[in-house]
């Protein structure tokens, strides 16, 4: 391949996902305090993935940024991806401000250009607003090819990038020549837990911050929440005995 | 203001999931123009003509189509949307399902007109105000968009397929394609087959967890049990991970996210994630060995014992 690979992994600091999320009082939200959050586990195989590139392509892969468009703390988050083998992050410190997808698109746009990055690996989704839009709007405004929902990534050495991806029915392989945007499901690879000292060390490693200002976008709404409510709860159930009782239950029922 | 509503075709067929973003659709309350593409779109676009609140069919044929690329598709979704062309006029609404084809085109397509898309969606309040699951379907969240187009993908699950027909058909016509700066070539795909009902759409599901203990037990417990009722079969994460059966079972936030009229979960212990593929199923039945299995707090019907007799019991009863 002629040129490098420098990849841009985004990454999203959410609510724990083996959290259920209290709504707030004014249901305008979830409860955030007193919460544990995490990576975004999508995003988590999305570092693990970068690191496993580079480490299968030691003389091709160049650099691996890591952005998070979140709150203070989600320099945490950042500090993770450096201890995996990130080489540089950046925190876009919105507050507690929530962006949505469009805008984040933007943003990650931004540092596209500023990286000069040829590849962006990412979570397929959010587990907090479960969107699943962020990779395709990044691939649609820079006009790359994009491979959502990647199983299996293949760096070629003629720099064809191929992607099993997951589809309703089974899998799909497509091929691209870089740049592209690949967003990553869940059986891509299992995320290996950061050491300490790993940890320590990813202290030294460049970690930016900046305010979208700085990047001269502005974040806007386009989506006013009107409501967030508990989903209807099921009425109670009932617990049979035996088989010939889960039988007549079902009948009375008429599921069956 | 019109919907424009692409709808997914396999063979010569409208997908189910298609259909039911279609209902959603007309819930929209504008005149529809269907969109179909591919090698399949014209011999699909006649039965699609003859569906109630359809007033228009779009068929583009190319083989560009085929596989839905969405660096193929979008282009053309966004040349209609701005109204470069003449048979479909004063786009307002977009409305796709919310498949691996709808996921992966729709905010493509929306990023370059400028728009935020709302993603899964499962009510419509008004033309501009959806209701859509958040957090695994942990909470319900009602929103409101300012975009002057709007742009959604529908949760087939939430919405019955459009069956009924109109009166007289719609017209049919064929649009140009778009030459695109597609760069992605599709290799190859390899589709699970299955003698089975489609997960996505069954009426009765019969679906196996980790407690199953391997990929033997898994279709030598469950195969009987789903051709006597006739249903399709699904999985846990962990029974997926575990490689007992093929990664499209999968049933959860990541998932398939279902809701049949019965739903059979058998040693599955129900985790946030797997709750949130399959908590809306109209009847559900938990088997389980473990009484504090979170599973319970949502069956209907609970019967806690060892699926390695009670399963065998159940197929032979039936």
């Amino acid at each position: 391949m002629s040129s490098k690979i420098k990849i841009l992994v985004p990454i999203k600091r959410v609510i724990d996902a083996a959290l259920k999320p209290r709504i707030n009082k004014t249901h305008t939200g979830v409860e955030s305090k007193g919460v544990k959050y995490s990576i975004n586990p999508f995003d988590d195989i999305a570092v693990e993935e970068a690191c496993k590139m580079r480490k299968n392509h030691k003389d091709l892969v160049e650099a691996i940024h890591a952005v998070s468009i979140g709150p203070g703390k989600a320099k945490e988050v950042l500090r993770t991806a450096l201890a995996k083998g990130a080489d540089t992050s950046t925190l876009v410190d919105v507050g507690e401000e929530e962006v949505e997808p469009l805008v984040v698109s933007k943003i990650l746009k931004s540092f596209v250009e500023r990286e000069g990055s040829n590849l962006v690996v990412l979570g397929k989704q959010a587990i907090d607003d479960d969107s699943n839009q962020v990779g395709q709007m990044l691939a649609g405004l820079l006009g790359w090819s994009q491979a959502t929902n990647a199983a299996k990534i293949t760096i070629g050495k003629d720099g064809i990038v191929e992607v099993e991806r997951e589809i309703d029915g089974g899998v799909e392989v497509v091929k691209a020549p870089l740049p592209m945007v690949i967003s990553t499901d869940l059986r891509l690879n299992e995320p290996k837990f950061v050491t300490l000292p790993k940890m320590m060390k990813a202290k030294k490693k460049p970690l930016e911050v900046v305010k979208p200002a700085d990047l001269n976008i502005e974040i806007s709404k386009r989506l006013e929440t009107v409501s967030l409510e508990e989903p209807a709860p099921r009425k109670a159930g009932v617990m049979v005995n035996n088989v010939d009782e889960l039988i007549s239950k079902l009948k009375e029922l008429k599921a069956l | 203001s019109h919907t424009l509503a692409l709808l997914e075709t396999s063979g010569s067929k409208v997908t189910p999931s298609s259909l039911s973003a279609l209902t959603a659709a007309k819930e929209i309350k504008k005149p529809i123009t269907a969109l179909l593409l591919g090698p399949d779109a014209a011999s699909a676009a006649p039965s699609v003509a003859e569906l109630e609140g359809i007033e228009k069919v779009l068929v583009q044929s190319d083989e560009r189509y085929e596989h839905y690329l969405p660096e193929q598709v979008a282009p053309l979704v966004v040349s209609l949307i701005k109204g470069e062309n003449d048979k479909v006029k004063d786009v307002s609404s977009f409305v796709v399902a919310a498949s691996a084809m709808g996921k992966g085109v729709i905010p493509r397509a929306a990023a370059v007109l400028d728009v935020q898309p709302i993603s899964d969606v499962i009510k419509v309040i008004d033309p501009n105000t959806f209701v859509r699951p958040t957090y695994a379907g942990n909470a319900i969240l009602t929103v409101k968009t300012a975009d002057k187009i709007v742009m959604t993908s529908v949760r087939g699950s939430a919405f019955p397929a459009t069956e009924e027909k109109s009166a007289s058909a719609a017209p049919i016509e064929e649009i140009a394609p778009i030459d695109a700066d597609c760069k992605t070539t599709w290799v190859s795909e390899q589709l699970m087959k299955s003698d089975k009902p489609d997960l996505s759409s069954a009426k009765i599901v019969v679906s196996g967890g980790r407690a199953l203990k391997d990929k033997e037990h898994f279709d030598s417990l469950l195969n009987p049990l789903a051709t006597k009722l006739g249903a399709a079969i699904g999985a846990s994460r962990a029974a997926v991970d575990d490689g007992y059966c093929d990664n499209s079972l999968q049933v959860g936030q990541t998932g398939k996210i279902i809701a049949p009229d019965l739903y059979i979960a058998i040693g599955i212990s129900g985790a946030i994630q797997h709750l949130a593929g399959m908590k809306d199923s109209k009847v559900i039945v938990a088997i389980n060995k473990d009484e504090e299995s979170p599973i319970f707090k949502i069956a209907d019907v609970g019967l806690v014992g060892d699926l390695f007799t009670i399963v065998p019991e159940l197929t032979e009863k039936l």
